[in-house]
């Protein structure tokens, strides 16, 4: 064992290849991303690792691995899994030989997701099992023995830390690489009454699977990671307990080493639920207090078992009004909940300044930041092109899921409506249909457009819709940090494979229609849209300009003082970072410009010039 | 040693690169660390925070309010929105260069930061002001901002980090081809404070 500096996924990756992980499958998403990726940087010659191109075709290609008996890693944020239970689902009741680990990361907040959903509600739905762990510590360890568990019990298993498990850093006891398990898959044995599903093979698995649950509920009362904590010597006599799950659990543990230790009950595994140890903590209690991210959970079973087993416990929580319904804990929101049930003043003898008030000064109004399209990102640009070329004319613009949906913010106001992956098509579709006198606009990003598009351009070809399609093709999948997909011909094994073009996947749905343009050739780009958006039927714009991110900058412009003339129809259209105003005149802020030249473009006495020299850092 | 810390400033400061690097010399100092910060779209411009917390029997990598022993403050504005989380006598320091949200440059509002410092001066009374403008234009980078801060904060012992630590962890983590001009960005308060005539920190 060594100490090292790790993220909460790195973790994670670390943890899965300790325990033996023989492939791992994933789709990008905030707060799951750097498992996949840094599982990829540290696997062995024999573990295969691919960036999926959705979460369900990563389900599916694990389920076939863990088929063989090799133990196999999944990887998705929460709305990915929505993406993936169709096969996930239908698994559940199939089951599995090697090992599989099912790992879906939560986002209370929601921090950078369109949804508040509980994994844990999932796992219940599903009937699959569920390992919630507190810290990234925890995590890593965790991770091993839910693989242990998924073969023993020939379950998939659900893994799902939060967001600031995933991302919190920590000094992380970890394994040697002599130390590490060594997984070998035995192969598929073909046995079609085991893994060709019917009706009746899912009528005597499902016995089984309630079965199942019903004895792991028992061995997870026993599982070491759920755990009451007694109360401390103050508060020996007390009845009231307080139970606690995921990094909550560590906001909890924290107050409490402060207020004085109540009894506590830690919950690893949310399902299912550890009843027997869960009745044991309630016993000799007259009040629980739940702190939990999402859903009441914890209320819930805690409730349902004190009904069960007629227990007079008042169960308190998001239920009653307890504690907030919606939106993250923080250290503080939790302190402030368990002083409120302990009947403690929440006034910390640190915090003075935020209690007693009486020097206490009003800050000046702060800006209000919210996060922009960067200077440069060619996104900005192609909405700019649509927007100059659609002006005065009625349009819907449906938007998708990644950096453009910044596109929405002011200036641009170029977003009109915002669902989910790939969802823009069938919603510019079905207004269509309703409101045929709207040119209707689908805007759909380069790796969305592989991930979940396909199957709508397909829908809107068939079905006749009249739309225009915009691909933003960046080359990459930036808002989750630049991982390659079936576009960018990279693999996560380090191949340089085949390209898929956009193009041609759209020529063959029959497309006629498809041009391809780069959006910072302003007067292109608007020509483009205005030639092609009111033709008939279905027609596809490709805007393709690298990332800012993955390509090298050009020299940053400059304002040349004696021409601008301070119109700044710059900064109203196009609201750029790198454009500022000092002294109420115009600047480019050189450490941020790209030199893209679009707002030079717009310029409308030619102000904004090139250096023409290297740029300089 | 237990020590919490906050960073702030707005996405594309090199606050993430700033944390790491307190992080790996207090690990080389055998002190345990856990730190949390923003990742994803907020990066994009957006405020951004990292809270560090250093020493033994930690639960959680995130700080609670009035609990931070220094506040490293990247932008005037954001060292203010991070404000509540400093304890009594913690210390503040703070980059006097304001970035301007475009959100403040659409709507013409005049924002420079020069309010949030005067607000700062009024509040906190261990609090040191850093001309980064100056200091990035005297050491030829807009990018040490990070590092410049670092070298602030280990001066006043804050951090209870060493600058010959922080060199090393330096060393380590950044390519050869940036070390010198960062142990200059690292060492530039410190060769200010033993000038008297330099007008670069006020106190």
């Amino acid at each position: 064992m060594h100490k090292e500096f790790l993220m909460g996924n790195e973790a994670i990756a670390l943890g899965a290849i300790a325990a033996g992980v023989n492939l791992i499958a994933g789709y990008p998403g905030t707060p799951s991303s750097e498992v996949l990726e840094t599982a990829a940087k540290h696997r062995s010659e024999d573990i295969y690792v691919e960036w999926s191109v959705n979460e369900k075709a990563a389900l599916e290609v694990a389920a076939g691995a863990s088929y063989t008996g090799a133990r196999s890693l999944v990887t998705m944020k929460q709305v990915g899994l929505n993406v993936a239970s169709d096969p996930l689902m239908s698994l559940e009741y199939v089951g599995i030989k090697g090992g599989m680990v099912v790992l879906v990361a939560d986002d209370p907040g929601p921090i950078s997701s369109q949804t508040e959903q509980d994994t844990r509600h999932f796992a219940a739905f599903s009937k699959l099992p569920c390992f919630d762990p507190t810290s990234a510590q925890e995590a890593y360890e965790m991770i091993q023995e839910a693989f242990e568990y998924s073969e023993e019990y020939g379950t998939p298993v659900f893994f799902r830390p939060t967001t600031r498990v995933c991302h919190g850093y920590a000094s992380i006891e970890i394994k040697d690489e002599e130390e590490y398990t060594s997984h070998t898959a035995e192969g598929f044995v073909k046995d079609s009454s085991r893994w060709v599903i019917f009706p009746r093979l899912s009528y005597q698995n499902h016995k089984k699977i309630e079965a199942r649950n019903a004895a792991l509920s028992e061995v997870f009362s026993n599982y070491s990671r759920n755990k009451i904590y007694p109360a401390g010597e103050k508060n020996r006599t007390s009845r009231k307990g307080i139970a606690a799950s995921g990094i909550s659990f560590t906001y909890a543990l924290e107050t409490l080493e402060t207020l004085g230790m109540t009894r506590l009950l830690k919950v690893a595994t949310p399902h299912p639920f550890p009843e027997k140890l869960a009745v044991e903590f309630l016993e000799g209690l007259d009040e629980v207090l739940c702190i939990e991210e999402l859903d009441p959970v914890l209320e819930r079973e805690l409730t349902y078992l004190c009904g069960k087993y007629h227990l007079p416990v008042k169960i308190y929580g998001k239920l009653t009004g307890h504690t907030a319904n919606a939106g993250e804990n923080t250290r503080d929101s939790v302190y402030q909940n368990i002083s409120d049930y302990l009947g403690i003043s929440a006034c910390r003898a640190e915090a003075v300044s935020a209690c007693e008030d009486t020097s206490f000064v009003a800050p000046p109004t702060l800006p209000i930041r919210p996060p922009v399209l960067c200077a440069g990102c060619p996104h900005r640009a192609s909405f700019y092109a649509v927007k100059a070329a659609m002006k005065g004319r009625k349009t819907i613009f449906c938007g998708d899921i990644g950096c453009y949906t910044l596109g929405n913010a002011m200036p641009l106001d170029m977003v009109d409506t915002c669902l989910c992956m790939g969802a823009g098509l069938g919603i510019a579709q079905g207004i269509g249909h309703i409101e045929p006198d709207t040119s209707c606009f689908a805007f759909v990003g380069d790796s969305t457009f592989f991930a979940s598009a396909i199957t709508g351009v397909i829908n809107a070809v068939y079905n006749q819709a009249n739309m225009t399609l915009i691909i933003l093709d960046n080359s990459t999948t930036a808002m989750t940090g630049h991982q390659p997909h079936p576009g960018t011909g990279r693999t996560m094994m380090g191949e340089l494979v085949q390209k898929i073009n956009i193009e041609a996947v759209l020529r063959g749905i029959g497309i006629t229609t498809v041009e391809t343009v780069n959006p910072l050739d302003h007067k292109a780009a608007v020509s483009c849209v205005k030639c092609t958006a009111d033709l008939p039927g279905v027609k596809a714009i490709i805007f393709k300009s690298p990332c800012i991110a993955i390509d090298k900058p050009e020299a940053p412009l400059f304002v040349e003082e004696e021409s601008c003339i301070s119109c700044k129809k710059c900064i109203r259209e196009l609201g750029c970072p790198a454009l500022v105003i000092q002294n109420n005149k115009v600047t480019i802020d050189a450490s941020l410009c790209t030199g893209c030249t679009l707002c030079a473009q717009l310029c409308p006495t030619g102000a904004i010039q090139t250096t023409g020299g290297d740029r300089h850092e | 040693m237990n020590k919490n810390i906050v960073l702030c400033g707005v996405g594309g400061q090199g606050t993430v690169l700033a944390s790491k690097l307190i992080a790996a010399a207090a690990m080389k100092k055998g002190i345990s660390v856990m730190s949390a910060e923003t990742i994803g779209m907020a990066q994009r411009g957006g405020s951004v925070f990292s809270h560090i917390r250093l020493g033994e029997h930690l639960h959680s990598p995130m700080i609670a309010k009035g609990t931070a022993d220094i506040i490293i403050g990247f932008e005037p504005a954001e060292a203010v929105r991070m404000l509540p989380y400093l304890k009594e006598h913690g210390q503040v320091i703070v980059s006097s260069h304001a970035i301007m949200p475009v959100t403040s440059t659409l709507s013409g509002a005049d924002y420079n930061g020069k309010e949030m410092i005067l607000y700062l001066k009024k509040v906190v009374s261990n609090l040191l002001v850093v001309d980064s403008e100056k200091a990035c234009h005297e050491l030829g980078s807009s990018k040490v901002l990070n590092i410049l801060l670092l070298g602030a904060a280990i001066s006043g012992g804050a951090l209870g980090l060493t600058e010959e630590e922080l060199r090393e962890a330096i060393k380590d983590r950044l390519p050869e081809k940036f070390h010198d001009l960062n142990y200059r960005a690292l060492h530039y308060f410190q060769s200010q404070q033993s000038d008297p005539l330099s007008s670069n920190i006020c106190q």
